[in-house]
């Protein structure tokens, strides 16, 4: 008994020193949101050989992925990461304004906001379009059932919910009231509300649930990759939103591991053109403008309008329409 | 015991009084297995079915690749911290309610099946709120190089926390059961508290205390809520078996993700397979012990 | 956890002035290992929610969306608990009594929510009853749909709970007295005479205790049903989702007071559940 708990004690002991010194070797790690799963698989690869050739040197890069939201959440509560590339720049903002361990002044650091690739909102629906969905307009008429995940935990949701808000306040010419009974009468429609995108498609492709969701367009191709063009077709609406998944380095850990080089030209390598080769063969759209013309075909052309077009900034977005108490949130209280 | 009501005295049947007729025994034996196929082997065999769907090939790439080989050891090594604590603390509380008599045991006892009820979300959020960069002994741990949430102290933490009462469940009403007297006896004779303990309640004990362990050890391998919480989702480092299972499922790998989940209910086949021949073996003892 | 031997017989002769050592040393490791695993990180939850004003506190705890949460948390372990109830007290009565071929197999099984984990569970049974599913092709057309509706949180919670009743009601069928049955029948009760007035009178304190444990363990039940809950909110939003949901918003205090409402009622329960069985251990020690 008494030679257990001296075991025990030490192989807690032990545990507690080993896990800071295995990440301690040049290791990074990059804390990421649901879809970007085979990105980064496919472009941690590519970094690693990059920066074996460029400096002789052997890292490893680990990968934590979850709902964008949740993942911030980790961080800020002491995840060790070196980098993060979240859903949406609110995110990132939260890490910096309830942790300290990112400069208020992120979005400067990287160019084009600090966000590598792009994507936009699209809708997929099953073969041959039963339902004759061509538009926003059609996920609020009665008997579609639109998949979407829940914006107060989901950073694609979010995205979705403004994409819908977008082209409800261009459709009503401004007016917030009816744009707020647009969303409404669409959230009617949604029978199930995950926590994350990529639960949704689940439930969309996997499941059979809903006529259409509402994705990603990274998420959308990706889908008609696994499963197949016969099952699936994706409608590109008359306008979407632009969606700018940022990423940053997580300064003060960083630093703290010593491995602020690395972390920097892994964000930085993104930006080049086999890093914008790897975005777009994962379906996400390049921020490079002569990558982007090269692949222009592989990209349908979307009428996109910008977060800030639309509700000022993410700021004021996360108040009046995701907190506690917000319009989302009118939407199912009063029933 | 409520009394009988004795109006209806009609004249005493001469079947097998104690039993109910075949037919009735045979509709409730079929119900009860229709309910149990329902809830339980039906889950039981989707499970197996999904894993194997594409072939024993696709299976053991599934339950041999790196991320699930650092699953499995994450796993063995939180079972392997938090079942010989709990299997202390079992025997402690155990030793104190059940050979004792003091004031505020029902609330002991109440505590010690807190965590059991508790939401192993709570269970989670607890150590975050403690070992989080924002909780109390953050800001000092990350000073000291040390964590405890996103790794594996506090996986084994929140595996230990949802598992506390299981063994000392198994064991107080045991040893209530059981009595003092042996003990009392072994005091008296001379012998110390230590060797009391391990000559005389122990060998009382031991299926008890397996039975426990196993349960313990079911439990311990197979949570999820609460280890999600504190665990960071990193691949190959702090990924449980039951974390794994969600990830594969998230990455459209679902013959994965279903074969790493039989591994899981493999491992609760075993773990109910050793119950029962633990069971067999206390009843042969109860049924030797009575003979004598 | 399975077997709750709760009915305990010689309890008196544990004392005081036990000459039992060790009480000290034992209780002494019993309060530290519990304080420092379980109370003081419990007691976070509290301190936490103490950042809350009580309006505050009392705001969060009673919004529109989490009584609705509460409502279905509640509601829908309250309905399993009672179908575990019957259906558990059916299964330890046909285990005990009768024979039949593979029972043995079908006596471990019970068991088996006890060790899967509860995400695969969840994963599971949202195979199977979603509307493509085994079972759920053959549902939808009837128009009974339960994955992803209050009904698949039903589903989940029922599996969950499953062993409990049983596992606390059979040793007590074990237990009862053939003779008293032969009395009965004697004296001219029916099978279902005897069923009424004498054994289930004497399992009741049992199945109450497994009803409550199956019921306790679902109101926080978590992994296994947010896959086949649908998560609307108002509709089928369970409240550790909700607990979820506050922290994912930074909303840490919200997070703490929602976890409090139900660590407090988690609590409550549990000393109903040790006062029943007290008062059952106290009944039969005076028999």
């Amino acid at each position: 008994m008494k030679f257990n708990t001296g075991l025990t004690a030490g192989l807690l002991i032990l545990g507690l020193v080993c896990t800071r010194h295995a990440l301690a070797e040049q290791t990074i790690l990059n804390v990421s949101y649901d879809p970007t799963r085979e990105l980064y698989e496919e472009y941690n690869r590519e970094f690693i050989r990059h920066w074996q050739e460029k400096t002789g040197e052997k890292i490893t890069v680990r990968q934590s992925h979850g709902g964008s939201g949740k993942q911030a959440r980790a961080v800020i509560d002491g995840i060790p990461a070196d980098v993060v590339t979240l859903a949406l720049a609110h995110d990132i903002d939260a890490i910096s304004k309830q942790s300290g361990l990112i400069p208020a002044d992120w979005q400067q650091h990287l160019p084009n906001n600090s966000s590598p690739y792009l994507s936009t909102i699209v809708l997929l629906v099953r073969k041959d379009n039963p339902k004759g969905i061509r538009d926003w307009d059609d996920l609020i008429k009665p008997g579609v059932a639109v998949i979407t995940p829940n914006p107060k935990t989901s950073g694609g949701a979010r995205w979705n919910y403004l994409a819908a808000w977008g082209f409800a306040l261009k459709k009503y010419e401004g007016d917030e009231a009816k744009a707020q009974a647009f969303l409404t009468r669409l959230y009617r429609n949604v029978p199930i509300l995950d926590s994350g995108a990529r639960g949704s498609t689940i439930n969309f492709i996997q499941r059979g649930i809903g006529d259409v969701l509402i994705s990603w367009e990274n998420e959308a191709f990706l889908a008609l990759r696994e499963y197949g063009q016969e099952k699936f077709e994706i409608i590109i609406p008359s306008i979407s939103i632009l969606a700018e998944p940022p990423v940053t380095i997580v300064d003060k850990n960083a630093d703290k591991h010593g491995v602020r080089n690395i972390a920097r030209a892994y964000l930085e390598h993104l930006y080049s053109k086999a890093g914008q080769e790897i975005a777009v063969r994962n379906f996400y759209r390049p921020s490079d403008p002569e990558i982007a013309r090269k692949y222009a075909h592989q990209f349908p052309t979307v009428n996109l309008f910008t977060v800030n077009e639309v509700a000022g900034n993410w700021q004021l977005a996360q108040h009046i329409h995701f907190s506690d108490g917000g319009l989302f949130d009118k939407i199912y209280e009063y029933q | 015991m409520t009394a009988i009501p004795l109006s209806q005295t009609s004249p005493a049947p001469h079947k097998v009084v104690t039993q109910e007729s075949p037919q009735v025994r045979r509709i409730l034996i079929l119900l009860a297995l229709s309910f149990l196929s329902l809830f339980l082997l039906l889950p039981l065999v989707a499970v197996f079915f999904e894993a194997l769907r594409k072939g024993w090939e696709v299976y053991f790439v599934a339950i041999t690749e790196p991320d699930a080989l650092a699953a499995i050891r994450l796993t063995l090594i939180a079972a392997a911290i938090a079942i010989p604590l709990n299997l202390l603390f079992g025997i402690a509380a155990a030793w104190t309610i059940a050979k004792f008599e003091f004031r505020g045991k029902s609330i002991l006892t109440s505590l010690i099946d807190l965590p059991f009820s508790v939401s192993p979300v709570v269970a989670g959020l607890i150590y975050v709120l403690i070992f989080g960069l924002q909780g109390w002994a953050g800001p000092w741990l990350r000073e000291h190089d040390l964590s405890v949430i996103f790794a594996v102290p506090g996986i084994v933490l929140a595996t230990i926390f949802v598992t506390v009462p299981f063994i000392a469940r198994e064991l107080i009403p045991l040893m209530q059961a059981q009595g003092s007297e042996e003990e009392e006896a072994a005091i008296i004779l001379g012998a110390s508290g230590w060797q009391t303990l391990w000559y005389v309640t122990l060998p009382n004990i031991k299926w008890g205390l397996l039975y426990g362990t196993i349960l313990c050890n079911a439990r311990a391998m197979g949570e999820f809520g609460a280890v999600s919480v504190v665990s960071g989702h990193i691949r190959g480092l702090t990924n449980t078996l039951s974390l794994h299972v969600e990830i594969l499922y998230n990455e459209y790998n679902f013959v994965a993700a279903f074969a790493v989940a039989s591994l899981l209910a493999l491992l609760a086949l075993v773990t109910l397979a050793l119950k029962t021949l633990v069971e067999a073996k206390v009843a042969q003892q109860a049924s030797r012990g009575n003979h004598s | 956890m399975s077997n709750h031997k709760y009915h305990s017989g010689k309890h008196h002769s544990g004392k005081r002035h036990s000459v039992l050592p060790g009480f000290n040393l034992a209780l002494g490791f019993t309060l530290l290992y519990l304080s420092l695993i379980v109370l003081i990180p419990l007691s976070a939850a509290f301190i936490h929610t103490a950042q809350l004003t009580w309006p505050e506190f009392w705001n969060t705890v009673t919004a529109p969306r989490v009584v609705a949460s509460y409502r279905l948390t509640f509601g829908a372990s309250l309905a399993a608990a009672t179908v575990n109830a019957w259906f558990g007290l059916l299964v330890a009565w046909v285990l005990v009594r009768y024979p039949f071929p593979g029972k043995r197999l079908v006596d471990a099984l019970i068991d088996l929510p006890f060790a899967l984990p509860t995400s695969v569970a969840g994963i599971t049974l949202t195979a199977i009853y979603a509307g493509n599913g085994w079972l759920g092709q053959y549902l939808e057309p009837l128009g009974i749909r339960v994955a992803f509706t209050p009904a698949g949180v039903f589903v989940a919670l029922t599996f969950i709970g499953l062993p409990f009743v049983v596992r606390t009601v059979q040793p007590v069928l074990e237990d009862i007295e053939k003779e008293l049955e032969e009395a009965a029948a004697m004296l001219g009760a029916t099978r279902w005479q005897t069923f009424r007035y004498i054994i289930f009178p004497a399992v009741l304190p049992a199945l109450t205790t497994g009803f409550a444990l199956a019921f306790a363990r679902a109101i926080g039940e978590y992994g296994s049903v947010i896959f086949i809950a649908g998560n609307i909110p108002m509709v089928s939003e369970i409240t550790p989702l909700l607990i979820i949901t506050k922290l994912e918003q930074y909303d840490y205090a919200g997070a703490t007071a929602i976890a409090v409402v139900m660590l407090v009622i988690s609590f409550i329960l549990l000393l109903i559940i040790n006062l029943l069985q007290w008062q059952v251990r106290r009944r039969s020690t005076k028999a």
